[in-house]
């Protein structure tokens, strides 16, 4: 299947999800968990309470285990380096979560059984705000929480 | 996609990824309108035909998202894919081989 312009025509005009319903019934996308719907609930959260509830998830106490590394003072707003890195066993959820943006979660990773609960992104931050990681393991929720100083905020990019 | 995919140290395999996407927060205005939100929402790796990450991703994603992950049980040659679909339902798929 060529991927060029040709292809993105065809997927618009093809009526979207049910296109890519029909190919992955077909076998022809990896897989149907990957499929699994947007959480909308999860990403209109304005708090992180509020967002934990829409992930399904409890309250978390905080773990030296997870470690959450971002810069202490982000010059840019809209390009803010974090790394989340879970050392709990049995690790198979991470969420990044910034607490002053507009809507508080920014990404969900599902750490499947070969992975390794270590990702790093970048993200856009509104102002100075406390960036909490979550990571569910062994069906407990830790968090840690660092602060990161924004000069020049990123929510007009 | 610019996708790297190396066997590091334990044989875990680190995979860096940058996407070519405008990530639009819907937070913008242009001459007074406010631009729509438009940005990759999920992502699946996938290697050897098993799907080995996935993510949700909100608009809060970078400009051109840089996404790094880890995982076991690939060797030098495998094929790594990576697929991103965003909230306009459009996808793209790229493969690399591990390094």
């Amino acid at each position: 299947m060529p991927y060029g312009e040709g292809r993105r025509e065809f997927l618009k005009t093809g009526g979207g999800w049910s296109l890519v319903a029909m190919l992955a019934a077909a076998g022809m996308l990896p897989s149907a968990a990957a499929l699994a719907d947007w959480n909308q609930a999860a990403f209109d959260g304005k708090n992180v309470a509020e967002t934990l509830k829409a992930l399904g998830i409890e309250p978390a106490t905080t773990s030296a285990s997870l470690v959450l590394t971002v810069p202490d003072i982000a010059d840019n707003g809209a390009v803010v380096p974090v790394q989340i890195l879970s050392r709990l066993a049995g690790t198979t959820r991470l969420a990044l979560m910034v607490e002053k943006n507009p809507s508080t979660l920014t990404a969900v990773f599902e750490i499947l059984p070969d992975a390794v609960a270590d990702v790093a992104t970048r993200i856009k931050m509104a102002q100075t705000s406390n960036v909490v990681a979550i990571a569910v393991a062994e069906g407990k929720v830790y968090s840690a929480t660092k602060e990161v100083k924004v000069t020049l905020g990123g929510c007009g990019t | 996609m610019r996708i790297r995919a190396a066997v590091g140290r334990d044989g875990i395999v680190e995979v860096r990824v940058l996407m070519s996407h405008e990530m639009e927060s819907g937070q913008r205005t242009e001459a007074g309108a406010v631009v729509p939100a438009w940005f990759i929402n999920q992502v699946t790796a996938t290697h050897n035909g098993r799907t080995v990450m996935t993510a949700q991703w909100g608009p809060a994603v970078s400009k051109n998202p840089y996404f790094a992950f880890k995982f076991r049980g690939g060797k030098a040659g495998d094929k790594i894919s990576l697929r991103w679909t965003d909230n306009r339902n459009e996808t793209r798929t790229d493969e690399a081989t591990i390094a």
